[in-house]
C-alpha cells in the first residue's frame, strides 16, 4: 500500500519474464511485532514497548520461545477492557509505563511496537510519542509493525524507517557538534574517538558516503564491511547501529543500499524523506549475490572490482562437498521470511530445482535487481522459472506439494512436523532469519542448514520409516 | 494498561482451540490478523502433533477491515465445509478481531445455512477471562449444543450402562501430561471394572456425546477445565460428579472412594451387590504404589523439615502441597496459584498444609517471595524453574505453562499410583540428592581444592589487535575458545604472528572448507 505510486528509482521489470500470482489465500505466518526478538540484542541501548493486547504478549513468550530471564529490554503495555473502552487516557498510562522504564532501565531509546490492536483502536501513538519525548527526556520512536498490513519480517522494516528519521543529517553533523546542547553532548559522549575517526576516514575516501541498512549480528557488518574495503570502499554507518547513540549521518549526498530483501519502506524513507540515493542491488546472500551486491556498489561508485570473481570461485569451491548433497533435488518455499526469492535464487545457483516461492509479500521494485539475478540464474543453470506466489493458500500448497512430491520444504513451524509425517523432509524457514547467512563467509551456513534434512535422510534411509500417518492422506 | 514480562495462563481464544482442535474432526476457523494463529505453531511443535492442526485463520487485512469481514468469514468456514467434511466448525475471534464488534453470530448463522457441518461461535469475552477459563466455557459450550440437538431429535433418552461407568471430563491438548494421566485414569478404571464411556475433549467425537448421560457418574481431574460441564450435566441429567484430583496416595484414596460412593447409588439395583475398593486402596497404598514405602524410607527421612515452595495451577499446587506436607513431611512454607478467579478454592484447600499463600499472576512477586524464602527445592511450572536458575535453587516442575519437556515421550503420569511414584521421583532429585547431601556435611564437603586455569596450553606467542580482539569479543562466549584456538591456529599454519580480523573471517573460511 506504500508504493502505490510508480518508483522512478527502481529498475523496471520487463513483462513475460517472471510470472507473479496473488492468491490471497490463508497462510500461515509469524506476526511483524517478532521483530523484536532480534532488534532488542541488536541494538543494544533499546528499550522495545509492544502496546497490544494478551495475544500478543503470548506470542512473544511462546512462538518464538523467547523467555524472560535476567533483565529484560522489552515487555509488552498489555491493554485491558478500559484502555480499550477509552476510560483510561492512552497519554498518562503510557507516561506511567515510560517513567518506569526509563527508572528501571534507562535506555537511550524506547521504541514503542504499534499491534493491530492500537490500529484498530486508532491509538495515536505518533501524536504522543513527540510530546512523552519531551516530557519524560528521552527518545520515543513509534514502529507499527502490525499483522493488518505487514508479515514476519517487515516489522523490522517499520522499525528501521522510523528510525532513519532519526539518523542525524550529515550536512549539519559538524555543525551540531558545536552547539552547546546538552542531549546532543550526552549523546556525543559515546562515541568521541569513533566518530572522529570516521569524520577524518571520510576525508580520505574517494567515493561518497555509503550507508548500509539492515539488522545483521555485528559479526555479519563486520564481515561485509571487510569485504567492501577490499575494494576500497568505506561503509560509513549501519541502520540499525549497535547503539541508538551511534546511528549513521544520512541526507543529501549519501548512498544507502539494503542488506534484506524486506525493507522496502525503509529504503522509500531513505530516499524521500531523508534524500538519500538509493543503490538497488541483489541481496548479499550466497557468493552469487554477495558478488553481485559489491559489483553493483562499485559500479555507482564508478570502482573497478578486484579479484571478486576469484573470490567468489574459491568460495564456491570451498562448498563442493555440501553442493553434491542438493544438485538435482527439488525444494519448495512456502513463504514466510521474505528472504525466499533471494534464498531461490542461491539454490539454483547451487544446481537445485525451484518448483514454487511462496512469498508473503512481493514488492518488485525493491526486489528488482534480485528478482533479475533470479532470472538470469535460471536461464544460465537452464531451469525453467520457478512460480512465485504472493499471499499463498497453504492448504493449496498442500496439494500441490502432494503432486510434486518435492525433496525439500522450506516452510513455517507449523507446518514442518505435519509435512514430515508425510515423507515430505522441511526445514523451517524461521532458522534463515535467525541464522547468519549473509555474504561470502557464511555461504556454507546456508548449505549446512539445507543439506540436514538430506543428510539426515541418507543416515536413516534404509528404516523405512516415512509414512508416519495412519490414514494415507497428506492433508490433514 | 499494565507492564506484562510473562504470563502464566495465555489469552482466551487459545483455550477455545486447545479444547476445538481436541475433539477429533472439529475445525476451528479463528477470525484474525496475520500473525495471531501462533496456535497451530504451538500444537504442531510442543505435542509434536503429525496432523496439521484443524484451525484456520480467516485473515483480517486492511482490506477486510474497510469492507467488513463477513464475506471473507462465511466463505472460509463454507470453504472448510466442503474441504475436511468435519462435524463442527467453530469459529473465535480474537482480542484484537474482538474489539471490531462485528455480528459474528450473524456470520455463523448464514454459515450454517449452506454448510453440512454444526456451525457455532465461541461465546467467551476476550477480556474478561484467560485461557483456561476459556476452555472450560467453550468445552461446556459444545457439549450442551450437541446434547440440546439430541433432545432435538429425540435421541437422548438411553438408558445408563448396565456395568458402572464413567466419563473423564477435561484432558486436552497442551495440557500439563494430560495424555499419560488418561492412560493411568483409563488402567485405574480398569482395575475396578469401571468402564469408560466418553473421554472428552482429547480424542472424543462430537457426534458422541449424546451419550455423555449413559455413563454413571463424571470425573473431573483437573478443575480449572471441566466443572462447568460436569455442573450442566449435574443440574440438567442430574449425572454426580467427582472433582477431587487424584493426586498423591491420600487423594488418590479418596478419589476412589467417592467414586464408589456414587456407583453404590446405583449398584444393588443393577449389579445386585455394592462395590468396595477398599482392599484395592490398600493394596495399591502399600505394596504396587512405591510412594508409601518411599515416605516411609531413610530417604525421605532426610527430607524432614526441609523447605519448599510450591506454586502453579490450582490443581497441581494444591495437590503438591498437600503430599509434600502430609505424606512426605516436607514443610511448605508458601504455597501458591496463578489462577486467581479460584483463589478461595486454593486457600481452602492449602489451609494447615503451609505457612503462606501467595495469590497472583505476576511472576516477578512469585520470584521476590523465593528469594525471600529462600527454599532447599521449588515445586512450580517453567517460570519458577528459571527462577531457581537465577537463585541456584533446584526446581521440580509440576504445572502449566507448558514446555516442549513437559512432553515426554516415555511414560509420566501425575495422577494415580504411577503418579505417586512420578512424584516421588521428581521431589527426591529436585532437593540436592537427600543422601549426597546428609553425606557431605558428615564427611565435611567435596574436594576442594580449586582448579587454577581453565586452559590446557600455555600463552601463545599470537598477539591479536584491538579490533581483531573486539571483534573475538563479540563471539558468544560457548564457541568463543574454539574460534579463538581455530583462528590461531590457522595463523601459525601461514606464518602470520598478529591476528586481525580479517584473518579472522579468513580461517573461517578456510576451516568450512
Amino acid at each position: 500500500m506504500y508504493f502505490q505510486k510508480k518508483e522512478t528509482f527502481f529498475m523496471p521489470l520487463t513483462k513475460d519474464t517472471l510470472t507473479f500470482e496473488c492468491e490471497t489465500g490463508n497462510y500461515h505466518t509469524f506476526c511483524p511485532i517478532s521483530c523484536v526478538a532480534w532488534l532488542y540484542q541488536k541494538i543494544e541501548d533499546s528499550f522495545f514497548l509492544v502496546v497490544g493486547t494478551k495475544t500478543c504478549g503470548y506470542f512473544l513468550q511462546n512462538a518464538l520461545g523467547v523467555m524472560i530471564f535476567a533483565e529484560p529490554r522489552y515487555a509488552m503495555a498489555e491493554l485491558e477492557e478500559g484502555d480499550i473502552s477509552a476510560q483510561l487516557n492512552d497519554y498518562e498510562e503510557l507516561k506511567r509505563l515510560c517513567s518506569q522504564i526509563k527508572k528501571d532501565r534507562n535506555p537511550s531509546v524506547i521504541v514503542w511496537i504499534g499491534t493491530c490492536t492500537t490500529e484498530i483502536i486508532k491509538m495515536d501513538l505518533e501524536g504522543m510519542a513527540p510530546r512523552l519525548e519531551a516530557e519524560i527526556d528521552i527518545p520515543i520512536v513509534v514502529a507499527r509493525a502490525n499483522g493488518l498490513d505487514y508479515a514476519f519480517t517487515q516489522g523490522e522494516d517499520t522499525v528501521l524507517a522510523a528510525m532513519a528519521h532519526r539518523c542525524p543529517d550529515i550536512n549539519s553533523v559538524t555543525q551540531n557538534i558545536n552547539i552547546e546542547d546538552n542531549g546532543r553532548e550526552r549523546l556525543l559522549s559515546f562515541l568521541p574517538s569513533k566518530e572522529k575517526a570516521s569524520n577524518e576516514r571520510k576525508n580520505e575516501s574517494t567515493h561518497p558516503p555509503l550507508v548500509l541498512f539492515g539488522s545483521l549480528p555485528s559479526n555479519v557488518t563486520s564481515q561485509l564491511t571487510l569485504e567492501l574495503k577490499k575494494q576500497n570502499i568505506d561503509v560509513s554507518g549501519w541502520l540499525p547501529s549497535q547503539r541508538y547513540a551511534e546511528l549513521p549521518s544520512v541526507g543529501e549526498g549519501v548512498y544507502v543500499c539494503g542488506v534484506n530483501p524486506f525493507l522496502s519502506r525503509t529504503a522509500t524513507t531513505l530516499m524521500r524523506r531523508r534524500k538519500c540515493k538509493l543503490i538497488g542491488a541483489p541481496f548479499p546472500i550466497g557468493p552469487d549475490g554477495t558478488r553481485a551486491w559489491i559489483e553493483k556498489i562499485c559500479s555507482v561508485f564508478g570502482i573497478q572490482p578486484i579479484g571478486l570473481e576469484e573470490r567468489e570461485k574459491q568460495i564456491w569451491n570451498s562448498l563442493q562437498d555440501y553442493l553434491n548433497l542438493v544438485r538435482g533435488k527439488s525444494v519448495f518455499f512456502m513463504g514466510d521470511n521474505l528472504l525466499e526469492i533471494s534464498l531461490a535464487r542461491f539454490l539454483i545457483r547451487c544446481g537445485m530445482i525451484v518448483y514454487e516461492i511462496g512469498i508473503p509479500y512481493m514488492d518488485k521494485r525493491y526486489q528488482a535487481a534480485e528478482l533479475a539475478l533470479l532470472e538470469k540464474t535460471c536461464q544460465e543453470m537452464n531451469v525453467s522459472l520457478p512460480r512465485i506466489v504472493e499471499k499463498p493458500d497453504n492448504y493449496n500448497q498442500v496439494q500441490r506439494m502432494r503432486e510434486l512430491q518435492p525433496d525439500l520444504a522450506i516452510t513455517g513451524m507449523a507446518h514442518a512436523n505435519p509435512l514430515e509425517a508425510r515423507g515430505i523432509s522441511t526445514k523451517w524457514s524461521v532458522e534463515f532469519t535467525f541464522a547468519q547467512i549473509h555474504g561470502f563467509t557464511n555461504a556454507r551456513d546456508i548449505l549446512e542448514l539445507v543439506t540436514r534434512p538430506l543428510r539426515r535422510n541418507l543416515s536413516l534411509e534404509q528404516l523405512g520409516w516415512t509414512g508416519l500417518v495412519k490414514r494415507n492422506k497428506l492433508t490433514a | 494498561m499494565k507492564i506484562a514480562y510473562w504470563m502464566y495462563a495465555g489469552p482466551a481464544h487459545i483455550g477455545t482451540l486447545r479444547v476445538a482442535s481436541s475433539f477429533k474432526n472439529v475445525h476451528a476457523i479463528m477470525h484474525a490478523p496475520l500473525g495471531d494463529d501462533y496456535f497451530n505453531v504451538m500444537r504442531s511443535m510442543l505435542e509434536r502433533e503429525r496432523d496439521f492442526t484443524p484451525v484456520t485463520a480467516s485473515i483480517v487485512d486492511r482490506h477486510v477491515l474497510a469492507r467488513g469481514s463477513q464475506e471473507k468469514v462465511v466463505e472460509n468456514i463454507t470453504r472448510k465445509d466442503k474441504e475436511e467434511r468435519p462435524d463442527l466448525i467453530v469459529l473465535t475471534p480474537t482480542c484484537t478481531s474482538s474489539i471490531l464488534q462485528e455480528d459474528l453470530q450473524n456470520f455463523v448463522d448464514r454459515a450454517a445455512m449452506t454448510s453440512q457441518s454444526d456451525v457455532i461461535l465461541a461465546d467467551v469475552n476476550h477480556y474478561r477471562v484467560n485461557e483456561l477459563q476459556a476452555a472450560d466455557r467453550t468445552l461446556e459450550q459444545v457439549v450442551r449444543y450437541y446434547l440440546d440437538k439430541a433432545h432435538r431429535q429425540e435421541n437422548l433418552n438411553q438408558p445408563i450402562t448396565e456395568v458402572p461407568s464413567v466419563n473423564i471430563i477435561g484432558m486436552f491438548t497442551l495440557g500439563f501430561h494430560n495424555q499419560h494421566d488418561c492412560r493411568e485414569l483409563k488402567r485405574l478404571f480398569q482395575d475396578l471394572g469401571i468402564k469408560v464411556n466418553e473421554v472428552i475433549p482429547e480424542g472424543g467425537s462430537v457426534e458422541n456425546l449424546r451419550n455423555l448421560p449413559k455413563a454413571w457418574l463424571n470425573i473431573v481431574p483437573y478443575r480449572e477445565v471441566g466443572l462447568m460441564t460436569a455442573l450442566y450435566l449435574e443440574k440438567e441429567f442430574g449425572m454426580p460428579y467427582v472433582a477431587t484430583t487424584p493426586m498423591g496416595i491420600v487423594d488418590t484414596a479418596k478419589f476412589i472412594r467417592e467414586i464408589q460412593h456414587h456407583i453404590n447409588k446405583w449398584a444393588p439395583i443393577l449389579l445386585g451387590k455394592v462395590v468396595d475398593y477398599e482392599e484395592y486402596i490398600d493394596q495399591q497404598t502399600r505394596f504396587v504404589s512405591q510412594a508409601a514405602w518411599f515416605s516411609r524410607s531413610i530417604d525421605c527421612q532426610n527430607l524432614t523439615g526441609k523447605k519448599a515452595v510450591v506454586f502453579g495451577d490450582t490443581t497441581h499446587a494444591a495437590a503438591m502441597t498437600k503430599i509434600l506436607a502430609r505424606e512426605m513431611g516436607v514443610y511448605v512454607v508458601c504455597a501458591g496459584t496463578y489462577c486467581k478467579h479460584d483463589a478461595e478454592w486454593f486457600k481452602d484447600q492449602v489451609q494447615g498444609f503451609c505457612d503462606e499463600v501467595l495469590i497472583t499472576d505476576d511472576h516477578t512477586e512469585v520470584g521476590d517471595m523465593i528469594a525471600r524464602v529462600e527454599p532447599a527445592a521449588i515445586f512450580g511450572s517453567q517460570m519458577e524453574r528459571h527462577i531457581g536458575k537465577r537463585l541456584d535453587i533446584p526446581c521440580g516442575v509440576i504445572s502449566a505453562p507448558v514446555h516442549i519437556q513437559n512432553f515426554p515421550l516415555g511414560y509420566r503420569p501425575f495422577l494415580g499410583y504411577e503418579g505417586t511414584n512420578q512424584i516421588a521421583d521428581l521431589v527426591y532429585n529436585s532437593f540436592t540428592l537427600g543422601m549426597e547431601d546428609h553425606l557431605l556435611e558428615i564427611f565435611g564437603g567435596h574436594d576442594t581444592k580449586e582448579v587454577i586455569t581453565k586452559s590446557l596450553s600455555t600463552d601463545s606467542d599470537l598477539t591479536w589487535d584491538p579490533e581483531s580482539q573486539a571483534e573475538l569479543s563479540k563471539i558468544p562466549g560457548f564457541v568463543r575458545g574454539k574460534i579463538k584456538r581455530n583462528t590461531e591456529k590457522f595463523a601459525r599454519q601461514n606464518g602470520m604472528s598478529k591476528i586481525t580480523v580479517e584473518i579472522m573471517y579468513a580461517a573461517k573460511e578456510a576451516l568450512n572448507a
